[in-house]
């Protein structure tokens, strides 16, 4: 077998293409479903066989962010004054009664999902910065004792903390949830971005020292871009983390606090499986990471910068 | 500008003595160069003048004011690093600026353009101003260090072998320019090098330092004709100094073990057989590689001799020097 470092040929690029999009149609293929199942109407959301092709309808997105009861005969308006959202709730024998909770929880899990990313991140590079080029005593058990948090399933922890929580009064609220989340986080942003760091060489801080920056001006000019890349990751996965997480939101919120995830499920029960402001409601919920990843791909890709080295 | 004095400075990391008890001067605008195998503690003398490592023992002062306690940045020294020059984030022209834009400095901006270009005319690099910094050859990325100590103008320029992986003709030219900056402008330098033409020319002093030790100090003169040891006289030449048992020739004082010859300090023609193994042709002149004795020996002779291997030439000593048995000069020799 031969390798070769020419220019892929046209065929080859052409099979390569064909692949890589394949590929991405079974990964995406979920994803699809969710955000067509979003704009179907509620009997093509379950008809069997699927409906590939389907009239589409903002239906489940109008139920996602309102309450509605069913319209008693004899109240009816003009109805040509309605607005468009309530025409088609009309069209059903329903009339709007006000908004529901979604919008609510879905800027809780931005509060505590972007909230704890920061803190997780702050937090996490300030001692990633100290273990990595301080002689810290017992570094490597302090180290070993930061990831052991991690070791254990939330589950294990969950009543401790939701008795810890209930005394403190920070059950549901949101200081209590960015507060968990960054601790769960810190282990994983400590881990991570320590190696990040640890993989510049020390000389670079040394050159900005001499060149006049003092101990805090070096880290924040040459480290900290330097591990832009690494810091990047480190955040999107924190976000992943906070954002999706289930068991202790069910735990320890139920109103003001409440996240996204738990409330979602809730969605089925009222009035009948309404499967399309489910799928709305996930759809909605998968924007805020992807959005994230996406404005910080640029850092991602960037890749590993080989440094100005001379050996 | 100013004098860089240490003083007992002793340094050790674990168990390795890097420095032990140093005493050094770097005039005001000197060019000291230190010259010493690798190991031998050059870039950790640089390091205590910098204030990035501290001594054990012992105190560095500059301009008469002792740099205890003192960060880098309040030193205000320049180093160019042996390794790891430059910012990787940055382009080579943000490179040169750095030290520049530091709170030390606060450079205004038609000051900065003016340095920077008239840095980067000197070092050749002014059509790579805007590159990134990773983009360059290694050469380049050297120059770029070098400059961002140029820019500057600190108490003293730290050198670690700063011209080591540039070509000859480059190297040369940035020889005499390094020069011309310590001669025009009065420039303090400590540089670091393993090139023997670089210390004999551009030195104003050498420190020749052995295992953490200053086991001489002076002029490159001074150290290439009069050097304290066999160590310190093995620094030194574009060909190494021949050293033969001292007895091989008669006129030995009493104690000397060994005698050393500089290729120059052998006369041909009178006194002992000797015989020509190698001619080397270099054209402005020939290397002689002699056998006496079992013996070899190396010496310079006219560039157009008839000599050929095989041949036997009458060798003595000229001025030679003697060493006793631990490798320490014989002061009446
Ligand atoms: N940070 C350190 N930790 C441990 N040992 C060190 C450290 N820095 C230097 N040393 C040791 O101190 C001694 C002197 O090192 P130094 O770097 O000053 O040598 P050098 O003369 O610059 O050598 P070279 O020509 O190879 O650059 C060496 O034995 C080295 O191993
Ligand atoms: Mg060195």
């Amino acid at each position: 077998m031969s390798f070769s470092v020419t220019a892929p040929s046209t065929r080859q690029k052409w099979i390569a293409g064909i692949l890589v999009i394949g590929y991405a149609l079974i990964t995406l293929l979920p994803l699809i479903w969710i955000v067509a199942t979003g704009f179907k109407s509620s009997p093509d959301a379950i008809a069997y066989p699927p409906k590939i092709v389907f009239d589409p309808t903002v239906e489940g997105y109008v139920n996602l962010f309102t309450t509605q009861t069913r319209l008693i005969d004899g109240n009816a308006e003009a109805v040509e004054d309605l607005p468009w959202y309530e025409k088609l709730v009309r069209e059903r024998g329903n009339t709007i009664v006000g908004p529901s909770r979604f919008s609510e929880r879905f800027f809780n899990s931005v509060i505590i999902g972007f909230g704890s990313t920061f803190f997780a991140i702050v937090l996490g590079t300030a001692a990633a910065y100290a273990f990595s080029r301080f002689k810290v005593p017992l570094k490597d058990d302090l180290l070993f004792f930061i990831l052991s948090t991690r070791m254990m399933p939330p589950i294990a922890v969950a009543i401790p903390i939701f008795l810890m929580f209930r005394n403190l009064g920070l059950n549901d609220t949101h200081a209590g949830m960015i507060l968990l989340y960054t601790a769960v986080n810190l282990s994983l942003s400590v881990w991570l971005i320590n190696g990040f760091i640890d993989e510049i060489p020390i000389e670079y801080e040394e050159a900005a020292l001499i060149d006049g920056y003092t101990r805090f001006q070096a880290f924040y000019k040459v480290v900290l871009p330097q591990a832009a890349t690494g810091i990047a990751s480190t955040a999107i996965f924190c976000l992943i983390f906070a954002w999706n997480e289930y068991a202790f939101a069910v735990l320890l919120t139920s109103g003001t606090a409440q996240t996204a995830p738990p409330f979602i499920p809730t969605i089925i029960g009222v009035g009948g499986q309404d499967w399309p402001a489910v799928a709305a409601g996930a759809t909605l919920f998968l924007l805020p990471v992807m959005v994230f990843t996406i404005l910080l791909r640029k850092h991602l890709l960037r890749g590993i910068t080989f440094g100005a080295v001379r050996k | 500008m100013a004098d860089v004095v240490l003083e007992n400075v002793t340094k050790s990391f674990g168990d390795v003595l890097a420095l032990d008890n140093i005493s050094l001067t770097v005039p005001d605008g000197s060019f000291v160069v230190l010259l010493g195998p690798t190991g031998a503690g050059k870039t950790t003398i640089l390091r205590m003048v910098s204030g990035l490592d501290n001594p054990d023992s012992g105190d560095v002062s500059i301009g008469g004011q002792s740099m205890t306690g003192h960060t880098p940045a309040q030193r205000n020294v320049a180093m160019v690093f042996q390794q790891y020059s430059l910012y990787p984030h940055l382009t080579v022209r943000q490179n040169l600026e750095f030290p520049l834009k530091s709170p030390l400095l606060k450079t205004p901006r038609e000051l900065i353009d003016q340095k920077v270009k008239h840095v980067a005319d000197i070092l050749q690099i002014t059509h790579k101003l805007d590159n990134n910094a990773t983009a360059l050859s290694g050469g380049e990325m050297q120059r770029v260090s070098i400059g961002r100590a140029l820019v500057r103008d600190p108490s003293i320029y730290l050198m670690d072998e700063p011209l080591s992986s540039l070509d000859a003709k480059l190297r040369s030219e940035l020889r005499i320019e390094l020069k011309k900056i310590q001669a025009d402008l009065g420039a303090t330098l400590l540089y670091v090098t393993h090139d023997q033409i670089e210390a004999m020319t551009m030195a104003t002093h050498i420190g020749v330092l052995d295992e953490g030790k200053l086991v001489q100090f002076g002029s490159p003169r001074e150290i290439y004709e009069n050097p304290v040891s066999i160590y310190a006289a093995s620094r030194l030449g574009q060909l190494r100094i021949n050293i033969l048992p001292a007895d091989l020739f008669p006129g030995a004082p009493t104690g000397a073990r060994f005698i050393g010859m500089r290729p120059e300090h052998i006369a041909q023609g009178e006194g002992v057989e000797s015989f020509v193994k190698r001619v080397e042709h270099l054209g402005d002149q020939t290397r002689l590689h002699l056998v006496y004795k079992d013996h070899n020996l190396v010496t310079v002779t006219d560039a157009h001799t008839p000599l050929r291997s095989g041949d036997v030439v009458r060798i003595q000593p000229s001025n030679p020097a003697y060493f006793d048995a631990d490798g320490n000069r014989l002061t009446q020799g």
